[in-house]
């Protein structure tokens, strides 16, 4: 009995030392400076240089055309996630709602038409959805950014299915008590609903600030980039440099990263409700 | 549905508008647009477009090199799909037993979930870096040369292992939680039943955890297909020439680099028509599950 | 207050599913009426339409003067207690209370005055700003009373309230709510599956089975002068004797055995016959129209014994004194002013 104990300890230990290692070896080699790095390799301990490395970082003008800065890229990165994750949960919140809740002829072929969109990933579709951007005029900007990446049902679903456990007699007691379709959504809906808007939120701006593919497509200005987006464009210059800032690189990565994993690992039980629950 | 509903000649309508307007413009009209144009070869300087039928479809199929990067995204999708799923389960198994300081194994086997194919595919690079990457140095004392970028199994191994690496959390979490989700009356009977510990797993733990890892399976394929768009970006840096690349990206590679318009779409519908099989094969399994329950 | 009137009230659902067929119920001011059956019959949709959460197929409902069959639930003036209560999770016991009041645009002050009245008889004060969730289930039920009573609506309608409650607490409620209503005087309709509750707090009870009305009528009418076979077994515990049995030549035939009718009269050709477990004693001596009973096992039940066995081939509980001698087979006998004759086609009160 004592023997296994010992044994499982072994296994997690070892797989947190995969999953972990490379994340603490990236945020200490972000602490020295570019020249320690290029000589002695990747980092294991504090270099001191915190301070020096994030903040140029942040500030120095990087890129292509040196027009973006580490600090631009961030409120980019925010912008994204926040603007996705909120989009989301009002328009699947009302979708939901309408579906749920009400009975209407085309109700049902509504929510085929709005299934279809989880057959079909953004990936399969990218060079007509770029066409349709720019016919729209909406390259480089947030909303040719954010909008699209809301034709998705996952949030619909998501709500569909929370909606149908709230039990029906609410919404008898709120007939009863003289509540419309406003005053139950406002009143009884949208606050019973407190715990999976804020899953929902978690877990869409996990997304909305991680998305590569649709910014790299929809932003060639720099201003525009966001941390993910940026850091292929980044590294290229950086590290192509006589002394490769890999300490630089490494502290974009860290900072892409920082965001979503606090949340993550602080909201971390309605992350994982959310995302269980959710997808299944 | 309720039992009592709402009915208003216009309400719903108005509701639904926000939701299917984006999707309306943003997922039906490209996708049909892809379908459309890939019939269609197009122009590259945007004067016109001729109708040729399938041959843009047999134009991929005959491609010795599209069918050298399907072959290669068959093997990388199992390959991670397996590797994945594998040390997932297991970690996920030895989670559920551990009771003292589950807590804390998990948050750490779980951060690295929350961070971007990409920027995985940076630290990958790193740690795969000519100058400074450890695992050269450690492949180097088993006389390994390992040039990723430049090599085309090197890239690929380390493609595969940043897959695995970013995919493992998310696998994680779901058989954790379905084994959570096995009642404890359940864990007690077949304690009761059988006595080894292996023979418990196989016979009761792991048919119950079958419909999670069947989904799992499903939704690493896709992972794998599409998900890891980003770290093979990085990895490859735009210079595809002689590295391992997937279906995806090479969709990307000839629509945004080639400006082979209605080769790519053709490619996409391909990929669609994958998506979908996966997806009827999903429903049809879980439709089957719920009316097993 | 008003009077609740049913006429010839249907529904029906897609498919031909008839689930409430022309039932007619003319309910009086003030009047405590138990819709009571077996699940299926249609109780809880008759209440709902009563409510106007399910629309009317056929019929009329009116409350007072006033036909509702088109008007919305909140129109209606009444007040519905749910079997889960319906608490909005998220608001306080106040706010509860309150809330139905301010959509209707009740003034703050008169809304502030009916809660602390309401609050005041349910002995809800202390728990004003609470949640549902900090609730006992006791509690919870005594909110969505308050819920119904601070509207002060025409007419109460429940839907099994007491179910979810534990067996001492729901003893409790029924007689606080009872209690209640005496008080109060509004007119209520009380939706259970439960006998007892029925007996217990009806001033009239309804019985329904398979959509229709059986019996309308007081506790001890429905008890005492069961007019079918179907409320003669639901009504009443433990339930009714029914005994294949036959009349020849105005005499009682069971099996091979007699009961003397004492001038009661016994039409020819197959019967149903229903008896209570009390309406049965012990036969004193040897005699004519003693039938004999034989004895499968014994319930002690403290004040009575329940006695089961058979009675030539029917199964058969009697009700005994504790102290009453008990053997393998049992003369007993039937009082005949206490037998309950039924039709065995239709299975109506002969």
């Amino acid at each position: 009995m004592h023997k296994t104990k010992v044994v499982d300890h072994l296994i997690l230990l070892f797989g947190v030392f995969i999953m972990m290692a490379p994340v603490v070896v990236a945020f200490m080699t972000s602490t020295h400076d570019a020249l320690d790095v290029h000589l002695h390799g990747l980092q294991v301990t504090w270099g001191g240089h915190f301070t020096d490395t994030y903040h140029e970082m942040l500030t120095k003008k990087g890129g292509f055309t040196g027009e973006v800065t580490g600090a631009r890229m961030v409120m980019n990165s925010f912008i994204l996630g926040v603007g996705f994750a909120v989009g989301k949960i009002v328009l699947s919140m009302l979708a939901a709602y309408a579906i749920v809740y009400f009975r209407f002829r085309m109700g049902v072929i509504f929510f085929w038409m709005i299934f279809t969109t989880l057959l079909l990933p953004l990936e399969v579709r990218i060079l007509p959805s770029y066409d349709v951007m720019t016919k729209l005029g909406l390259v480089n900007t947030y909303t040719g950014l954010i909008v699209p990446l809301l034709a998705s049902a996952t949030g619909t679903f998501f709500f569909r299915q929370f909606f149908k456990s709230v039990p029906d007699e609410l919404l008898e007691a709120a007939r009863i008590d003289g509540a419309g379709p406003f005053k139950f959504f406002i009143d009884i809906l949208v606050p019973l609903s407190k715990t999976m808007i804020a899953a929902i939120f978690i877990i869409m701006f996990v997304y909305g600030w991680n998305q590569y593919l649709w910014p790299m497509l929809m932003t060639n200005e720099e201003s525009f980039y966001t941390l993910v987006r940026g850091i292929k464009q980044i590294l290229l210059v950086w590290v192509g440099s006589q002394i490769p800032e890999y300490n630089q690189a490494f502290a974009l990565a860290i900072l892409a990263m920082l965001p979503p994993v606090l949340i993550v690992v602080i909201f971390q039980s309605w992350f994982i409700k959310g995302l269980t629950e959710s997808d299944k | 549905m309720k039992r009592v509903q709402f009915s208003s000649p216009y309400l719903p309508y108005l509701f639904l508008l926000p939701q299917m307007t984006v999707v309306f413009i943003f997922f039906y009209w490209p996708s049909v647009q892809a379908i459309q144009s890939s019939f269609y070869l197009e122009d590259p300087f945007g004067f016109g477009a001729t109708f040729v039928g399938f041959d843009n479809y047999l134009e991929a199929f005959k491609s010795s090199h599209y069918q050298q990067i399907a072959r290669f995204t068959v093997v990388f999708t199992i390959l991670v799909t397996v590797f994945s799923l594998s040390i997932g389960l297991l970690l996920a198994t030895t989670a559920d037993t551990v009771i003292r300081g589950s807590g804390p194994y998990k948050t750490l086997l779980i951060c690295v979930y929350a961070i971007a194919p990409p920027v995985a595919g940076l630290i990958g690079m790193m740690f795969f870096d000519q100058h400074i990457g450890p695992f050269v140095t450690m492949a180097a004392w088993f006389g390994w040369d390992m040039k990723v970028g430049i090599d085309y199994v090197d890239t690929a191994f380390a493609m595969i292992v940043v897959a695995v690496w970013k995919q493992i959390p998310y696998n994680f979490i779901f058989f954790l939680s379905g084994l959570q989700g096995i009642p404890v009356s359940v864990r007690e009977a077949a304690a009761i039943d059988n006595r080894s510990r292996l023979g418990r797993f196989r016979t009761v733990t792991l048919p119950l955890l079958a419909p999670t890892a069947f989904f799992l399976l499903i939704i690493n394929m896709t992972y794998s297909l599409f998900d890891t768009f980003g770290i093979i970006d990085v990895i490859v840096k735009d210079k595809a020439a002689n590295n391992p690349i997937t279906l995806v990206y090479k969709v990307y590679m000839d629509g945004f680099r080639g400006n082979d318009i209605g080769g790519s779409a053709a490619q996409s519908v391909i990929l669609m028509l994958i998506v979908l099989l996966l997806t009827v094969f999903q429903f049809r399994f879980i439709e089957r599950r719920v009316h097993y329950n | 207050m008003a009077q609740v009137t049913i006429e010839n009230v249907s529904k029906s659902y897609a498919g031909d599913v008839r689930a409430v067929n022309s039932v007619s119920i003319a309910i009086e001011d003030g009047e405590f009426i138990v819709l009571v059956g077996p699940s299926g019959c249609g109780k809880s949709t008759l209440l709902r339409m009563v409510a106007g959460l399910e629309s009317v197929t056929e019929g009329t409902i009116r409350i007072g003067e006033r036909t509702v069959n088109e008007v919305e639930p909140a129109e209606r003036d009444i007040a519905m207690v749910f079997q889960n209560y319906a608490l909005y999770p998220h608001m306080t016991v106040r706010q509860n209370l309150a809330y139905g009041l301010k959509n209707r645009g009740t003034p703050k002050a008169e809304i502030d005055k009916r809660v602390a009245e309401a609050s005041r008889i349910l002995e809800l004060d202390q728990y004003l700003d609470r949640k549902p969730r900090q609730l006992s289930g006791g509690q919870r039920q005594r909110v969505a009373m308050g819920r119904a009573i601070v509207r002060e609506p025409a007419a109460f309608l429940f839907d099994e309230p007491l179910s979810n409650l534990d067996a001492k607490l729901r003893v409790q409620m029924r007689g606080e709510i009872k209690q209640l209503q005496r008080r109060l005087a509004t007119t209520s309709i009380y939706v259970t599956h439960d006998q007892l509750e029925a007996m217990t707090m009806a001033d009239r009870i309804v019985v329904l089975n398979g959509g229709h009305v059986e019996q309308i009528g007081t506790p001890l009418e429905v008890y005492r002068a069961p007019q079918s076979a179907f409320v003669a077994s639901f009504i009443g515990s433990p339930a009714m004797n029914l005994i294949a049995a036959r009349g020849e030549g105005g005499r009682l035939v069971i099996g091979d055995q007699t009961v003397t009718m004492n001038g009661a009269e016994v039409p020819n050709g197959p019967l149903t016959l229903g008896v209570r477990a009390e309406d049965m004693a012990l036969a004193s001596g040897n005699g004519d129209g003693h039938v004999e009973m034989a004895i499968d096992y014994v319930e002690e039940l403290g004040a009575s014994r329940l006695v089961h066995g058979r009675l030539t081939d029917e199964r058969l509980a009697l009700s005994l004194p504790s102290g009453a001698p008990l053997s393998d087979r049992l003369s007993i006998t039937l009082d005949p002013h206490r037998l309950h004759l039924f039709d065995p086609d239709s299975g109506r009160r002969i």
